[in-house]
């Protein structure tokens, strides 16, 4: 029983890495006033792309890391580049952000699928990245296998967490990010220019998007497929929400949400006669109940979220 | 290099909006150390011309100089590093972030290169000091009250290195202390400020300024040293005639009692009983108004008698018939009119044209829909003859509500409720934050309401408004009627001594 609980926590944190990610990337977006629903579309490039630089150049076989590397910088790059059209659609044009994301979620999933077929097709797999165990402390009992005995992105995405912190709370760039997000009126008239603050925000929730897409394909599943990303770029669009767009609380939900998945893999796994549909549901259950119960706090809020800024329309 | 500010002066700005003309020509000049109040009604063009020397908007003609130099500014960072700074009316401040945080926003933009927020902090404390402006750096905005909030603002504005404050009307959700806080204030910061302020209060222009410029419709009417002037001229100049606030002449004749309410106990949203048995009773043909500083149940009242909020106990009965806790469309169907509170919210739906706001409670009526089709040309015509009678300054029919001024909104309120024919009117603050001519117009109505035999329940913070309107004068404290005078009996100390809950005798 007790390896089955080490085995099933030893997985959450790889298995949150990408969620983690993306609602990071999210979280910037909305904290500058920007919705975007195109996460999942922007994960599926990121995921096509950084499975296609190393499966290239292995053919399949074993590669350097460094491909590896290079796939998740395309990833970032792509995913920025993203964030950059998101922003001359909803910032430039200012149109209705909930359309656009869905629009960019399709696109870029239909793309990354379709692109797929004609470079690569079929079920192809990487070799991946290998974990890493930090030495003394993975040989701990218990927390040595669920906390140190990683690959290399998932420490470097949970470090991201207090660097998120602390760009968004202690940088001015995060304190323009908040203000446009809140109360871009009060921005302008400060001379902080709202339009470039929101596509800064745009550009690195983008590039986090890719690289959590990346990180799917490289690290966690070793290939890809249509199916790759499955929902979890809405799940990160929830998450941001859930964890009321503080990088701590998100960190929390997308543990949470993982502990559900993986709770329902185990469940399975084991043969306990357990409807599997009604496992698989758990987790997207889950979300929907807590985030039904979660406090509206409007005090934290970006309250400008969803709304294009037009210095001369009175409102 | 002398950055002082001797003089800055708008020439010839016109500024047009899609329908409106919102700067017309318009010159003015402030030279060191004086404060110029612009002044003139809603919708004047006051805050836009500020809007302009801001550089939020950009003029379609004219030029600013400084210092006899043509200066551009493209947006508010080019005015703030020539030394101007802008205290809004709404208040430009990020509710989520500290006061320490909100003033560090604008660093970035007057030269100061590191972003510290420990210098941030000590140079708050240090303007913060030599103004006589308290304000804590680590509170959140959403914590302080709204005077704390203009502080903060003013504590900001001066941090970031302006030597010329722009007050966009600061007075108009402040306290009557908290004004004269701020007058003596402002007052002190003249030794080495110029300072423009708009306002349509004219004690408050009579007290601060050297110069006055007014405008109306977006122009220029006059200019000229406010100490040259009495407040009724400067009135007069600003809407165009003499104003003179209409009275309440009448004689009253006992009529029969219409709206009575008996022994009232509602709740207020936290729960705890607004109303503790209130007693009221209003006849046909009198306005009965309801003085008390605000928040001792006014609100609570007109919402139980409207239909908005239960009556726990008590009885609400309107000729006859009890209405307590029935909907509020059956309470409308009563005959029941109603200006609510929060004009914006409560009165009108902002983003509907002006005609549909006038018909939002009869649409379904005969009159203006048949066999569930609304009847487009009766709505039109009916909504012509509405602006024209009630003379709603607006650029036509189809107009968003939302878009028009205060005095505007409320004016299209009055309008609808009105023209319902109502057996009955409460009125909350009907004039709460309009200017004098749009008042002058609205007691005019309310009195000529009351001529047609129509009863009044006038809720009011304003003790001349009320005692220029009432019959009969009732004063609420505590969710209960302290004392009912007749308005012969009424003079402001004996209300204000009641208000404050002291009882007489």
């Amino acid at each position: 029983m007790v390896a089955i609980i080490t085995n099933m926590l030893s997985m959450c944190i790889p298995f949150s890495v990408a969620l983690l990610l993306a609602s990071l990337g999210e979280m910037f977006n909305q904290r500058a006033g920007v919705f975007n629903l195109g996460c999942e579309g922007v994960m599926a490039m990121g995921a096509f792309v950084g499975m296609l630089i190393p499966f290239l150049a292995g053919k399949g076989g074993a590669v350097s890391q460094w491909y590896n590397v290079l796939g998740f910088g395309a990833a970032a790059l792509l995913g920025a580049l993203f964030g950059l059209f998101f922003g001359v659609i909803t910032v430039t044009f200012r149109a209705p952000q909930g359309i656009a994301g869905i629009g960019l979620q399709m696109f870029g999933v239909g793309t990354a699928g379709t692109l797929f077929r004609h470079f690569v097709g079929g079920t192809q797999s990487i070799p991946g990245i290998p974990d890493v165990d930090i030495p003394l402390l993975s040989e701990i009992p218990l927390i040595g296998d669920i906390f140190f005995s990683h690959n290399v992105m998932a420490y470097l995405a949970y470090l991201f967490v207090p660097a998120a912190w602390y760009i968004l709370f202690k940088t001015y760039w995060g304190l323009k990010i908040r203000a446009v997000g809140t109360n871009p009126r009060a921005a302008d008239s400060m001379g902080i220019n709202v339009s470039l603050t929101r596509y800064e925000a745009l550009v690195v929730g983008g590039a986090l998007a890719g690289l959590a897409g990346a990180y799917l394909s490289i690290a966690q599943a070793k290939m890809f497929s249509d199916t790759l990303i499955s929902g979890r770029g809405f799940i990160a669009v929830a998450l941001v929400y859930f964890g009321h767009w503080h990088p701590l609380q998100i960190m929390g939900g997308a543990l949470l949400f993982t502990l559900a998945q993986t709770f329902q893999t185990i469940v399975q796994s084991m043969g306990i006669s357990f409807p599997y549909e009604l496992a698989v549901m758990l987790p997207y259950v889950l979300v929907i109940v807590v985030l039904s119960f979660t406090s509206r706090n409007q005090i934290t809020a970006p309250s400008a979220l969803g709304k294009p800024f037009n210095r001369e329309i009175r409102t | 290099m002398d950055n002082r500010i001797k003089s800055l002066s708008m020439e010839h700005i016109t500024k047009r909006f899609p329908g409106v003309l919102a700067s017309d020509d318009i010159s003015i000049n402030v030279g060191e150390g004086e404060v110029l109040a612009l002044v003139g009604e809603n919708g004047a063009g006051k805050t836009t011309l500020m809007n302009i020397l801001m550089g939020l908007y950009q003029p379609d003609e004219g030029r600013i100089l400084i210092n006899g130099q043509s200066v551009k500014f493209r947006g508010p960072e080019d005015a703030f590093r020539a030394g101007l700074g802008m205290v809004h009316q709404t208040y430009m401040l990020v509710p989520n972030m500290t006061v320490t945080e909100n003033v560090a926003l604008g660093y970035r933009n007057t030269g100061k290169k590191r972003f510290d927020m420990k210098a941030v902090r000590q140079h708050i404390e240090e303007i913060s000091g030599k103004y006589g402006l308290s304000v804590n750096p680590d509170a959140y905005i959403w914590q302080l009250s709204v005077g704390e909030q203009q502080k903060v603002e003013l504590v900001k504005t001066l941090c970031l290195g302006a030597r010329f404050l722009i007050l966009d009307e600061p007075t108009s959700a402040l306290t009557p202390q908290e004004v004269d806080e701020l007058i003596t204030l402002l007052h002190k910061m003249t030794d080495e400020l110029s300072i423009i302020f708009i306002s349509h209060k004219l004690q408050e222009v009579k007290a601060l300024s050297n110069k006055v410029t007014i405008l109306r419709h977006g122009k220029v009417v006059f200019s000229g040293n406010t100490n040259d002037y009495s407040s009724q001229e400067i009135a007069a100049k600003m809407t165009g005639h003499e104003i003179i606030l209409p009275k309440n002449a009448g004689r009253r004749e006992k009529g029969r009692c219409v709206l009575s309410v008996e022994n009232a106990i509602v709740m207020s949203d936290r729960r705890i009983p607004a109303l503790n048995g209130l007693s009221l009773d209003v006849r046909e043909g009198e306005i009965v108004g309801l003085a008390g500083v605000s928040g001792n149940g006014q609100r609570e009242l007109a919402e139980a008698i409207n239909g908005l909020r239960r009556v726990e106990s008590g009885r609400i009965v309107f000729f006859g018939k009890e209405i307590s806790n029935l909907s509020p469309r059956e309470i409308i169907d009563e005959g029941m009119g109603y200006i609510p509170e929060e004009r914006n919210t409560e009165g009108i739906v902002p983003p509907f044209s002006i005609k549909e706001n006038f018909i939002l409670k009869d649409v379904s009526s005969s009159t203006f829909s048949s066999k569930g089709f609304v009847n487009g040309g009766r709505i039109d015509s009916a909504a012509e003859r509405l602006v024209k009678r009630f003379d709603i300054r607006c650029p036509g029919i189809e107009t968003a509500a939302g878009s028009l001024s205060g005095g505007n909104i409320q004016k299209v309120i009055l309008a609808r409720e009105i023209e319902r024919k109502p057996k009955f009117l409460v009125a909350v603050y009907p004039t709460r934050g309009l200017d004098m001519g749009a008042v002058e117009f609205i007691h005019s109505e309310l009195l000529k309401i009351r001529e047609s035999g129509i009863g009044i329940l006038l809720i009011s913070e304003e003790l001349d408004e009320i005692m220029n309107l009432s019959d009969r004068i009732a004063v609420i404290y505590k969710g209960v009627i302290q004392k009912i005078l007749d308005k012969n009996e009424a003079t402001r100390e004996r209300l204000g001594i009641l208000m404050a809950g002291v009882k007489e005798e």
